[in-house]
């Protein structure tokens, strides 16, 4: 069976840097899988690389065997490929119910319908509350975004992108900056995503790391340094090395 | 049914009601048909100038799409009516028609421009389109009448029936019927989920896509929408004053449209159309009390209006009503 998402030699360079390099890495259907690495590894050059804000100097991406390296990022959406910030991309003055619905809308193909108001689709409204309900959302629903706790905006910022319906879904450093006493809302809904949604945790967060994810992957300077089960890693001496500053002889 | 759906609906079905006000504002605007004589060739203007404002709107207010140059549209708009009205037809809908054609494809082709770059490199395209289409209206004389202006335009009836008369009653009257219809589908539009996707671009087009946005593809929508809004305006203006200078492609043009737009407020449909009615009051009483002046009060308003205003470009008089009604 096809891995949910696949990446074979990627690499990319700005001038002489190479930000990603020679990448060839594996996320299963249904993982529950984790992407760490020290500042400057590298993460967000990669996670741009998967959904299309940037363009590959070499390799391939492949969603579910279909090499989509060549796609604009709203077409990989589409396809169900889709991405969170880890500081909030939100529609300040928009409120989250008229954000989950523009997903929803997109996903449905309605995005260029002009004749009928939004939410005129009864499954669109329906599927709006879902979302909201799954995120804790409903009773914020009509106010501004930028107006919100900053923990249910990190929570919008999931809902979002779970509205896409997500085959893959990249979480890049979900938890980040939100206050202790909001964090449980977010883990909760994390450990709540569906079993078939596919995740990668993009992360810095140990704690979150090690709680969460079933295999992970180590970046470092661009490439893949090591990947495995969290114990593993854990006692992984070049791992340490790399988060510690310990050298390594040999 | 949960009571979530019972919000979710309620609240996406509110985006979209008609509101007291504007059912106000709308039965004002036809009332004014009635008015004795004298009043109805500047209320004509104020029709014309609130569609193009509200078609600046389209790309401004909702798409963010800034531009110096919108009086393109309005200019290719009120030559392709023109000249169909004195080279094909008189009939002013045929020739309303053909305006709307002729922005339209104008803005599909140069929507292009405007995809890439920042604010700043879309008021240098957007500036550059209109200037060279000015030069080219310029040197076209055998076309355009050049510097005299496209003369010897004789609009027929309206609808076959109504004259245009001096005193502007119909030309009033077929602007504003005009304006109302194109209103309608511009507020259905923005109510719809292809508005809103304009919105959640303008805010932010990283996250617009990033939610399975086609952005360019909206834009050039959006561009072209606007573009056939502006050239409808710019066809009201040829038919309705029977002629057409190279005014109409002046970058005074998309400056005072500009102008208009921000004194009401952009990214709301009734901003275009508050600002067209203040600019032109106030054009029209300072013009009349000290010509030579009325820029310098002009000016003078906008200052005052933009330190008063909170939101700078898209406050407006929405601004300054809503800080009224605060109080």
């Amino acid at each position: 069976m096809n891995a949910a998402l696949e990446t074979h030699g990627l690499a990319k360079r700005f001038g002489g840097i190479v930000a990603t390099n020679d990448v060839t890495f594996r996320l299963e259907r249904g993982a529950r899988q984790a992407l760490i690495g020290p500042n400057g590894a590298g993460k967000t050059t990669f996670v741009n690389l998967l959904t299309g804000v940037l363009t590959p100097s070499t390799g391939r991406v492949v969603l579910a065997g279909e090499d989509i390296t060549r796609l604009r990022p709203e077409a990989r959406v589409r396809r169900g490929l889709v991405r969170t910030f880890q500081i909030n991309q939100l529609f300040g003055d928009l409120t989250p119910l008229e954000t989950i619905a523009l997903a929803v809308d997109e996903r449905l193909g309605l995005g260029r319908d002009w004749r009928r108001r939004v939410g005129a689709v009864d499954a669109v409204s329906a599927e709006v509350e879902q979302v909201a309900e799954r995120f804790g959302l409903l009773d914020v629903l009509d106010r501004r975004t930028d107006t919100l706790p900053y923990g249910k905006q990190r929570l919008l910022e999931i809902a979002a992108a779970f509205a896409c319906a997500p085959q893959v879904l990249l979480l890049d450093e979900p938890a980040a900056g939100v206050p202790e006493a909001e964090r449980r809302d977010i883990l909760d809904a994390i450990a709540a995503l569906p079993a078939d949604v596919s995740v990668l945790l993009i992360e810095h967060d140990m704690d979150l790391v090690f709680s969460f994810a079933r295999r992970i992957s180590v970046l470092v300077d661009g490439g893949l340094l090591v990947e495995g089960e969290p114990e593993a890693i854990a006692a992984d001496s070049r791992v340490r090395a790399v988060y510690l500053g310990e050298r390594i002889d040999g | 049914m949960t009571r979530g759906q019972t919000i979710a609906a309620q609240g996406l079905a509110r985006r979209a009601r008609w509101r007291a006000p504007e059912i106000v504002f709308w039965v004002l605007a036809f009332a004014a048909l009635l008015l004795p004589p004298g009043k109805h060739l500047l209320l004509n203007e104020v029709a014309i100038l609130a569609l193009f404002a509200l078609s600046l709107d389209l790309i401004l207010g909702y798409a963010g799409i800034i531009s110096l140059g919108h009086a393109a549209f309005f200019g290719a708009g009120a030559y392709a009516a023109g000249l169909f009205c004195k080279l094909v037809t008189p009939d002013p809908l045929a020739g309303l028609v053909v305006g709307i054609a002729a922005g339209a494809l104008l803005g599909l082709l140069t929507s292009f421009l405007v995809l890439r770059g920042s604010d700043l490199t879309r008021l240098m395209v957007t500036l550059g389109v209109a200037l060279v289409l000015h030069e080219v209206a310029n040197a076209l004389p055998q076309w355009t009448g050049g510097a005299d202006g496209l003369q010897g335009m004789v609009v027929g009836p309206l609808l076959g029936r109504f004259d245009f008369d001096l005193y502007g009653r119909t030309a009033y009257a077929y602007s504003l019927a005009t304006l109302f219809v194109l209103f309608l589908l511009a507020r259905c539009i923005v109510n719809s989920p292809f508005g809103l996707s304009l919105m959640a671009i303008r805010r932010n087009s990283l996250r617009a896509s990033a939610l399975g946005v086609p952005v360019n593809r909206r834009l050039v929508a959006v561009y072209t929408l606007a573009a056939a809004y502006a050239g409808a305006a710019g066809a009201l203006l040829a038919q309705t004053t029977a002629y057409v200078s190279l005014e109409v492609l002046e970058f005074q043009r998309s400056a005072d449209v500009l102008l208009a737009l921000i004194i009401g407020g952009a990214g709301w449909l009734y901003g275009g159309l508050a600002g067209a009615i203040v600019f032109k009051i106030l054009q029209d009483t300072l013009a009349s009390n000290a010509p030579q002046f009325w820029m310098f009060w002009m000016g003078l308003f906008l200052v005052v209006l933009a330190l008063v205003g909170r939101e700078r470009l898209s406050g407006g008089m929405r601004g300054l009503l809503a800080r009224v009604a605060r109080r």
